[in-house]
């Protein structure tokens, strides 16, 4: 807290600003406990009425009270993966470009019009999507393959997709992996390139032995960046992905072309009308559970850092 | 103790008679009347507003269902004014004016019918030349009274319907088709998708150019969703003394099937100017709301809503 006890002999500016660094970094705190427990708490009808089935169960259908997010749940995590797949090999390599290959009158062009890409407002992807690239991937790839069979490439092909829904995605959280990539590896000193340099490596093997290594964290730290922005993108993944669970018992489907739903898109869609009571605690709820597999997909990646940055150190 | 110079009114409820509802409020305030605030956040929400007393006046596309009565058990239904649910379609080749029967707009909802050229389309529409491809229908993924009163129409005329989907602001649609939020999404969704048919309200088709169906009313003639056709079918209800009933189906042989009402909603001890305001609307405003695409309440029914507003004391 903002305690500032000028009774002690260190100079009044040092506790002051000690306090005030505390206070900010204690308000972040108090802030996700408090949503948290905000969360659990207005979702607590929900929770008594459907328990843990409210994860595992297929059907939302508020006139009977049935309240099962699955097809949601499947349905962030997989467009989220898709993004990143699709996301994170580019990135990096446009990240890796301009930190060490890029000349520098180019750098600068380059560094603008990825920033302008995380400028662009949601919604202006999804009308893009709607428009330009549900479209285009219908006409070009979903009609084409329609009946090759291939896996994973099959399903209605309607244009909406969870497939148009990974690659709006991929397209929103490139700007951010770049950026914080970018300014990652030009972090790394100078010496331990000139080390490398210096032993008679490469340039490739400058950057796969040394560079990469030495920024693995912060990289995994910028690609969790983008696959935050990834889950809780709501908009533009709204408008392209169909907003219907896929064609099977479970209601959800690995084929790309089927359309899907998120549980951000779902909010976005069910809670102006939603009744007050059970339906309304449920769709808070879905906001909790959003809450809860953030919270542990960014433990995952902790723990990935921290085993892969042993192994590197020893 | 009122002080006049901050006087206003507010009002929270459906968005389908937002427009028409803040130009007389504009009217209003021009002849001399007090300021009114209406804000369309959608019917759930005017209706939890409502209750909780937070605005003057809510508003509704549909009844309060059981649920919702238990928690305002005084509240008035006014219908102000009528409203069309149009079948908006995108057929390759089809020109405007399908003709379609209630029966098989349930049973391409239910994907018992999945093509454009099949014999009951075609049977209902000797001389248009139909396209071979598949039907994708698209819905509402938000709870809405457009839904209400599309589902109310078909469960009417369709017993499978009823059976299978049922009636209500949000259903459990077939799984298969697509569904967008709000107006604007269905009408995005089909007019990007080759083969779409869907539902929105008449006066957002005709702002956006969609082709949209000539449905058969309960007296076997086609009628084309128009403000005329919509007034009609709306003289053609019987109201019950709270007004609370579905203009769906109607008996007129003009009137267009998929039509309902449009309730404010408010307590009987609602201040004086909430009551003068509803007055005025239902007198002065029923000139006007042809003007801003709305269809006029028939003169029967405007007649017993005013008698029903003198009684507390409006």
């Amino acid at each position: 807290m903002a305690l500032t006890i000028t009774t002690s002999k260190s100079r009044p500016g040092d506790k002051i600003y000690l306090g005030v660094l505390g206070f900010s970094a204690l308000v972040l705190f108090v802030l996700i406990v408090g949503i948290a427990a905000t969360l659990a708490w207005q979702s607590r009808l929900s929770i008594q009425a459907t328990g843990f089935k409210f994860v595992t169960l297929s059907v939302w259908d508020d006139a009977a009270g049935t309240y099962g997010i699955w097809p949601f749940l499947f349905g962030t995590l997989y467009s989220s993966l898709i993004a990143l797949l699709l996301a994170v090999p580019i990135s990096l390599g446009a990240a890796i470009f301009l930190a060490e290959l890029c000349p520098k009158w180019l750098r600068t062009p380059i560094t603008f019009l990825i920033e302008l890409l995380a400028a662009i407002p949601s919604v202006v992807y999804g009308l893009w999507g709607i428009f330009v690239l549900t479209p285009f991937l219908r006409d070009k790839l979903m009609t084409p393959l329609a009946d090759k069979k291939i896996p994973l490439f099959q399903g209605a092909g309607f244009g909406p997709s969870m497939l148009t829904a990974g690659v709006i995605l991929a397209i929103m959280i490139l700007p951010f992996i770049t950026a914080v990539s970018r300014d990652i590896l030009k972090a790394i000193p100078k010496a331990q390139r000139e080390a490398s340099y210096g032993l008679g490596g490469t340039k490739w093997e400058t950057i796969s032995k040394v560079v990469l290594p030495y920024s693995r964290s912060g990289i995994i730290g910028a690609v969790m960046l983008g696959l935050g922005r990834a889950f809780g993108e709501t908009m533009a993944v709204t408008m392209v992905i169909g907003n219907q669970a896929a064609q099977t018992d479970s209601g959800i489907s690995l084929n790309l072309f089927e359309p899907g739903y998120t549980m951000a898109s779902a909010l976005a869609n069910k809670f102006n009308e939603a009744q007050p009571g059970l339906s309304t605690s449920a769709l808070i709820e879905i906001g909790l559970v959003l809450f809860i597999v953030a919270v542990i997909i960014n433990s995952c990646a902790r723990l990935l850092v921290r085993l892969t940055g042993k192994s590197v150190n020893k | 103790m009122r002080n006049l110079k901050f006087q206003q009114i507010s009002g929270a409820g459906a968005t389908f008679p937002e427009l028409l509802y803040n130009n007389w409020a504009k009217e209003y305030k021009a002849t001399g009347g007090v300021a009114v605030n209406y804000q369309g956040i959608g019917s759930g929400g005017g209706i939890k507003a409502i209750t909780a007393k937070t605005v003057d006046f809510g508003a509704s596309d549909s009844p309060l269902n059981a649920e919702e009565l238990k928690g305002a058990p005084k509240i008035l239904h006014l219908p102000m004014c009528a409203g069309a649910v149009v079948v908006a379609y995108n057929a390759p080749g089809v020109p405007n004016g399908l003709k379609l029967t209630g029966a098989v707009i349930a049973d391409i909802f239910l994907h018992k019918i999945t093509a454009w050229n099949d014999p009951r389309i075609s049977g209902l529409n000797p001389g248009i030349k139909l396209p071979a491809s598949r039907i994708v229908t698209v819905s509402r993924s938000d709870s809405s009274g457009t839904t209400a009163i599309f589902t109310n129409y078909l469960a009417k005329v369709s017993p499978a319907f009823k059976a299978g989907i049922g009636e209500g602001k949000s259903v459990n649609w077939t799984k298969g088709g697509l569904a967008g939020k709000g107006n604007p999404g269905v009408a995005a969704f089909i007019k990007q998708t080759p083969g779409a048919i869907g539902y929105v309200e008449l006066a957002f088709a005709d702002k956006n150019a969609i082709t949209y169906a000539y449905v058969q009313n309960a007296k076997k003639n086609f009628v084309a969703p128009t403000l005329a056709s919509t007034s009609a079918a709306a003289a053609g209800v019987k109201l019950p003394g709270d007004f609370c009933a579905m203009a769906t189906n109607t008996g007129e042989p003009t009137g267009y099937p998929i039509a309902g009402f449009t309730w404010i909603l408010l307590y009987p001890d609602a201040k004086p100017e909430v009551k003068k305001f509803l007055r005025w609307c239902l007198t002065t405003g029923q000139k006007s709301a042809a003007k801003y695409d709305y269809a006029p309440l028939p003169a029967g029914v405007q007649k017993r809503v005013l008698d029903a507003l003198k009684k507390i004391g409006g």
